[in-house]
């Protein structure tokens, strides 16, 4: 291994680089976003069998969601209670460590069977908006691909029911869709890896 | 140019370097930075994963002498027959997957003057900061229950071996027998657990051994999550569970291990399983290097969690006064990272960042049914403070459907949080 002097000065210089103070108002990103690994896993890479992976949402969608249960407007049974406990500025720098995380899809249990029925239901009807088996971080989708399953239910349970609302598109294709292919389609979104 | 092996590189750089995972050598500054953690419960093991994940040039070592630990939490379903002990029990390779250095052997004494801890096992750590999370010890607040009493009337209060006591004695009861838990006054550890317990312990009683009975004979007058709990008691466990207040006659001051009595004053109840559960202090290691206050808590700095008594000494979890944090496994982790950052920059010659902490405590409360607690908490004017309209119990009023969904959650939790902090 050979490695010159000017480039050892370099390493050098960007690891005490890395080190050095930031001056930052309030909690830092890392110091609030490890507070929801508990319950969502490290970095958000959540190890279920229901709470979902906040890594790599992008900022939008976890800002929108914070927001939603901070007004009770998304059905909760804990994050409504959690999310009330910050400021927005204190939840777009959450969103921002959250989306900075590598997409993690977690080997998540489902029915293959119904998986591979549902891929032809999420060509026709999710594609569009949920790009990529729903695994990029749309600005206002959020990331299904890898989800734990209960979690892709409990969402769809509450956007059916009418407790949550649809975007005017998802209830468009939502509607057009029995719940067997519902029921197909989530397996879909929890089988991507 | 010169070319530089590795070699050269580490006499170049006076040996202090480390090389992280990646096999970048990474410098660390003059000398090398010192970490030794002291128990490797859920507070401990955060701790040292969270200071190698943020500065792999730390040096962390761990001092546990247990080489599998069993979690208090969900050790309750192990109790009603709904989990195994497998499914409760964690390593170390976790952590030693971070690079912490995991040592099994008990520490007899910190010399927090000469920066050093000392083990049964005879060896000597040198440490820059020191991380105390000893857990709790029992006090002796009821008359007769000793070590021995401990074998015959268990407390179940540290999971593993007192764990399956319990369990097998529930196991070998006549039907029509009755199960006594003796709830401990306050402060102790996992303020929801005792009550969690005689639902889950009810939960088998009604499926196994319908005719018998289970009393809550309790230190106190309230408790935590009360309201939700009586509605359990109503809902799934009536005519199996009572509960008596302190007031009422449920204040146990002395047990006879030898006829599996305990005693109310002059009031005796003989049942068929006792489990007491006594008052609790700080954990031993605590109380011996003198990090604890005249209550036998250890009082810390809010910001960093350092000992307010020994410098360069930081405690979290059961043990310290983190008020109003409760004393439960989901604040033992967040004070695990609060240690841990503040650590962190301190051995970087920073100041500690402004903490943030979160509480979130799940209660399985019978088939479908759980119920939850969470409060977010930050610093306000030095002093940990519960975060204004923040947190809150589940409402009475929350739906079947929305309760199930809570069991899902509770498992979640637990998935999430033995992976945090130990994986």
């Amino acid at each position: 291994m050979g490695c010159n002097k000017k480039a050892l000065v370099a390493l050098i210089g960007s690891v005490f680089m890395a080190g050095t103070t930031q001056v930052l108002a309030g909690s830092s990103a890392s110091m609030m976003a490890n507070t929801c690994a508990g319950c969502h896993g490290t970095n958000g890479q959540s190890a279920g069998p229901a709470s979902p992976n906040l890594a790599g949402m992008s900022e939008s969608y976890f800002n929108d969601s914070m927001k939603a249960f901070k007004e009770g407007t998304r059905p909760a049974t804990i994050m409504d209670r959690i999310a009330k406990g910050y400021s927005d500025e204190q939840i777009e720098t959450m969103a921002g460590f959250f989306a900075g995380q590598p997409v993690y899809k977690a080997m998540v249990p489902h029915d293959a069977a119904k998986a591979k029925a549902g891929a032809e239901t999420y060509d026709k009807s999710c594609a569009k908006c949920h790009d990529e088996g729903g695994s990029l971080p749309g600005d206002d989708a959020g990331i299904l691909a890898g989800q734990w399953l209960p979690w892709l239910q409990y969402s769809m349970a509450d956007f059916k029911a009418g407790n949550r609302e649809m975007p005017k598109k998802m209830a468009k294709q939502v509607e057009k869709l029995s719940d067997a292919e519902i029921d197909a389609v989530l397996n879909y979104f929890a089988s991507q890896k | 140019m010169a070319n530089f092996t590795r070699r050269k590189f580490l006499q170049v750089t006076g040996g202090a370097v480390a090389v992280s995972s990646l096999g970048f050598p990474a410098i660390v500054g003059a000398a090398s930075k010192k970490v030794v953690v002291v128990g490797g419960g859920v507070g401990g093991a955060t701790a040292a994963k969270y200071i190698r994940m943020a500065d792999s040039s730390i040096d962390v070592t761990l001092i546990e002498p247990n080489t599998e630990y069993y979690t208090c939490f969900m050790s309750n379903e192990v109790l009603s027959g709904h989990r195994t002990m497998d499914s409760i029990k964690v390593t170390y390779d976790g952590l030693k997957g971070h690079g912490v250095n995991v040592v099994h052997d008990t520490v007899t004494d910190i010399d927090a003057a000469g920066k050093k801890v000392m083990t049964a096992g005879g060896k000597t750590f040198a440490y820059d900061r020191c991380i105390v999370a000893p857990g709790i010890s029992f006090a002796s607040n009821i008359e007769g229950y000793d070590e021995a009493a401990m074998k015959t009337m268990p407390h179940a209060w540290k999971a593993g071996e007192q764990t399956v006591i319990l369990r097998k004695q529930l196991e070998a009861m006549d039907d029509g027998g009755v199960v006594a838990i003796a709830a401990p006054p306050n402060p102790f550890r996992c303020p929801p657990g005792p009550y969690e317990r005689a639902c889950q312990i009810a939960m088998y009683l009604r499926a196994k051994k319908p005719k018998s009975k289970l009393i809550i004979l309790d230190a106190k007058d309230k408790f935590s999550k009360q309201g939700l709990f009586m509605q359990a008691f109503e809902r799934h466990h009536a005519g199996i569970v009572e509960w008596v207040s302190a007031e009422k006659g449920g204040k146990v001051t002395r047990v006879d291990a030898a006829t599996n009595t305990l005693y109310v004053g002059d009031t005796a109840h003989k049942v068929a399983v006792a489990n007491v559960i006594p008052a609790q202090t700080a954990g031993a290691i605590a109380i011996k290097a003198g990090l604890t206050d005249d209550k036998g808590w250890c009082p810390i700095d809010g910001r960093s969690f350092e000992s307010t008594i020994h410098k360069n000494v930081h405690v979290i979890g059961d043990a310290s006064v983190a008020t109003p944090l409760p004393k439960s496994g989901y604040a033992a982790n967040s004070e695990g990272k609060v240690a841990a950052a503040a650590v962190v920059d301190l051995l970087n010659g920073r100041e500690p960042g402004d903490p943030a902490l979160v509480n979130t405590c799940y209660s399985v409360v019978g088939p479908d049914d759980a119920i939850s607690v969470a409060k977010v908490y930050d610093l306000k004017d030095g002093k940990l403070n519960g975060v204004e309209g923040s947190g809150g119990l589940t409402s009475k009023d929350s739906s079947p459907e929305m309760r199930a969904r809570e069991v899902d959650y509770a498992y979640s939790w637990f998935a999430n949080i033995k992976k945090d902090s130990w994986g």
